[in-house]
């Protein structure tokens, strides 16, 4: 059996705990030191915290206020649109996520998720209406998690990925309808875009943006043309020499004071300029990286096949080059969304600065680590999907 | 030779990196159909001259003609003449982040503008000519180094060229796949394909080149059918390197 198998992992028994223990933490006798002084001090600290958790804190500021965290003062009786929004979303995402990869820990995953935001709803006081929205939401993804597979396995891929790909930018433009208002619908004030909300959608919407704006500087970077170097040279060099902060309160305050009084530019749309422009810079010097690694041979073999510079950049070396740079674009959504805390500055109301009204309300002074220690984890919560989504990504496109 | 239409004619072609004369005035006919094989010594120039043969390499003095068609620095005009030139590398160079059938309709779909369904036929019929039609779904990275030259042959055909440039096809292959592709090679111009190939394949050379030329440091040192080459070198250079590789 162990021949002909040698890599079937050992069934799970008291008796192999017991080695593993012995081998990974008590092998020699530094290492067990090592091992109770590091139990000891995540006792200490974990019990302070858990103690803390459920008999000092006072949770009712995050209860009474989680649609201030959510959206903020987005008109209540409108609600409806952004849960139209999040339904639309899940409903693509889960759909492009069953095509990519047909996986059943993902129906798994999204069948928790939804139970356990449901069982939430009342614990947040929430309405009913709030349950069935939520489960909406969750069969939906369950649904378009099932049948994505079977669409894949019907349609040619080449007409899959054209109505994949028409389907986003209708759900994208319905989004905007939606939240905007207009055509219909009340129109409401991108200043009532708030709390956590303001913060997905400005970083989303920042990174589609510096996206095209970072790869075509990267290729400018490389452009065999001297001027067009030089000037996406300069470019990437002087806003990564410049703070974030710095480049917002630009965008933000004195661009106000510089431009002439008739113009007047969104207070957002200054926001997402500020962090594409920022963003791009880097992303630019990430893809770079990511271009020096196809080999010389692909761009000639490319060439040698008659097709012109644009369609080698276009077919051959961008896919290539994308794909080896996913971890380090990860790592930028994950800095851009948080990046986005630094948006008070320029007096928008996203996650972070919400939470400091809560806490400024008369009810709930001084009730900061129960509001930070929740929306540090809600950042940290958006971040790991992140995450996740860029290593399933990595493992869908990654070269055989 | 009888015909008197060449389908590639370079003439007195110079070159240099820098101040390193690397072709001294190369000269080449090659007529329709016809094989030529070029051998010499590492760096006697003959892959960089292959190379100026579809515009990978510039050069600073001479001229080449492609089917009439004069190399210019003009970037349309060297698009055109890559069209009706395939290449095979050294080192394959297939598209690693596309599957076999990808990489050989690449080219037809956005060059030649081919609908996809005919730009499949096509590639699938000259999977099969090189033998291996059931690999057509696989990426390269999953095939053994005598296949992917296969399929990079399959790729320069499936553009229909006039003209097909062989640089060291076999030279980074293990020994036991040399056989397969050079069995590709052979039948290929037994249909009457236009060769220019660089290799190091004596047997292939003997048996299905009409002429070599031998190169040395930048210029052709002789040039003769298979049979004079081998059996009655004219020049001490030819001679010495026929010593060294037989």
């Amino acid at each position: 059996m162990s021949l002909t198998q040698p890599n079937r992992p050992s069934p799970p028994s008291w008796k192999s705990a017991l080695t593993w223990l012995r081998r990974n933490l008590f092998s020699t006798w530094y290492n067990s030191v090592l091992t109770l002084v590091s139990l000891w001090v995540v006792y200490q600290g974990g019990r302070g915290l858990l103690v803390w958790m459920f008999s000092q804190a006072q949770w009712t500021v995050v209860q009474v206020n989680i649609r201030l965290f959510l959206v903020g003062r987005f008109p209540v009786d409108q609600l409806w649109r952004v849960w139209l929004v999040v339904l639309m979303m899940a409903a693509v995402t889960s759909l492009t996520a069953g095509i990519l990869q047909s996986s059943r820990r993902g129906l798994m995953g999204v069948g928790l998720v939804t139970a356990g935001a449901v069982g939430l709803v009342p614990l947040f006081k929430g309405q009913s209406s709030d349950i069935i929205w939520v489960l909406a939401i969750g069969s939906m993804a369950l649904v378009n998690l099932g049948l994505g597979p079977m669409l894949k396995a019907r349609l040619p891929s080449q007409r899959l990925s054209r109505g994949m790909v028409t389907l986003w930018v209708l759900a994208l433009l319905s989004l905007l309808w939606l939240l905007l208002g207009g055509w219909g619908f009340s129109p409401i004030s991108t200043q009532q875009w708030q709390g956590l909300l303001l913060t997905v959608l400005t970083a989303v919407i920042s990174m589609g943006l510096s996206f095209p704006l970072g790869v075509l500087l990267a290729l400018g970077r490389r452009s065999p043309l001297p001027v067009i170097r030089t000037l996406c040279i300069v470019y990437i060099e002087v806003i990564r020499g410049l703070p974030l902060i710095g480049i917002l309160f630009v965008a933000g305050i004195m661009l106000p004071l510089i431009l002439p009084s008739h113009i007047q530019l969104d207070d957002l749309v200054r926001a997402i300029c500020g962090l594409t422009l920022f963003s791009a810079a880097y992303l630019a010097e990430n893809v770079r990286g990511g271009l020096q690694a196809v080999p010389q041979g692909q761009i000639e073999a490319a060439k040698a096949l008659g097709l012109p510079p644009l369609l080698v950049v276009w077919l051959v070396i961008l896919p290539q080059a994308l794909r080896s740079v996913i971890p380090t674009i990860v790592g930028q959504c994950i800095g851009l969304f948080k990046d986005t805390s630094l948006l008070y500055i320029i007096s928008l109301v996203e996650l972070t600065r919400i939470s400091r009204t809560v806490i400024n309300q008369p009810r709930f002074i001084g009730r900061y680590a129960e509001v930070y220690l929740f929306i540090g984890l809600i950042y940290w919560l958006v971040c790991y999907l992140i995450s996740v989504g860029g290593r399933h990504l990595e493992r869908q496109l990654g070269v055989e | 030779m009888t015909e008197t239409n060449p389908i590639i004619v370079a003439t007195e072609v110079h070159k240099w990196y820098d101040t390193f004369h690397v072709l001294q005035g190369v000269n080449l006919t090659v007529e329709r159909q016809e094989v030529v094989v070029l051998m010499g010594p590492s760096g006697s120039g003959k892959s960089t001259f292959i190379r100026t043969l579809n515009a990978l390499e510039d050069f600073q003095q001479g001229q080449i003609t492609i089917d009439g068609m004069e190399l210019s620095a003009d970037l349309g005009n060297i698009e055109a003449i890559r069209q009706e030139v395939g290449m095979v590398f050294q080192q394959f160079n297939l598209f690693p982040h596309l599957t076999v059938l990808q990489n050989i309709t690449l080219a037809p779909i956005w060059v030649r503008r081919w609908p996809r369904s005919k730009a499949e036929e096509v590639a699938m019929q000259l999977l099969e000519r090189v033998d291996i039609l059931e690999q057509a779904h696989k990426y390269p990275g999953q095939l053994s180094g005598g296949q992917q030259q296969r399929v990079a042959i399959a790729r320069a055909l499936a553009m229909q060229p006039k003209i097909m440039l062989f640089d060291e096809p076999t030279s980074a292959l293990d020994p036991e796949m040399v056989k397969e592709v050079l069995v590709v090679m052979r039948s290929l111009a037994e249909s009457g394909m236009t060769m220019v190939v660089v290799t190091h394949e004596v047997g292939f050379a003997r048996e299905v080149a009409h002429r070599i030329l031998l190169m040395d440091q930048g210029t052709v040192v002789e040039e003769a059918p298979p049979e004079q080459f081998f059996q009655h070198p004219q020049e001490d250079r030819t001679k010495l390197f026929l010593s060294q590789i037989l």
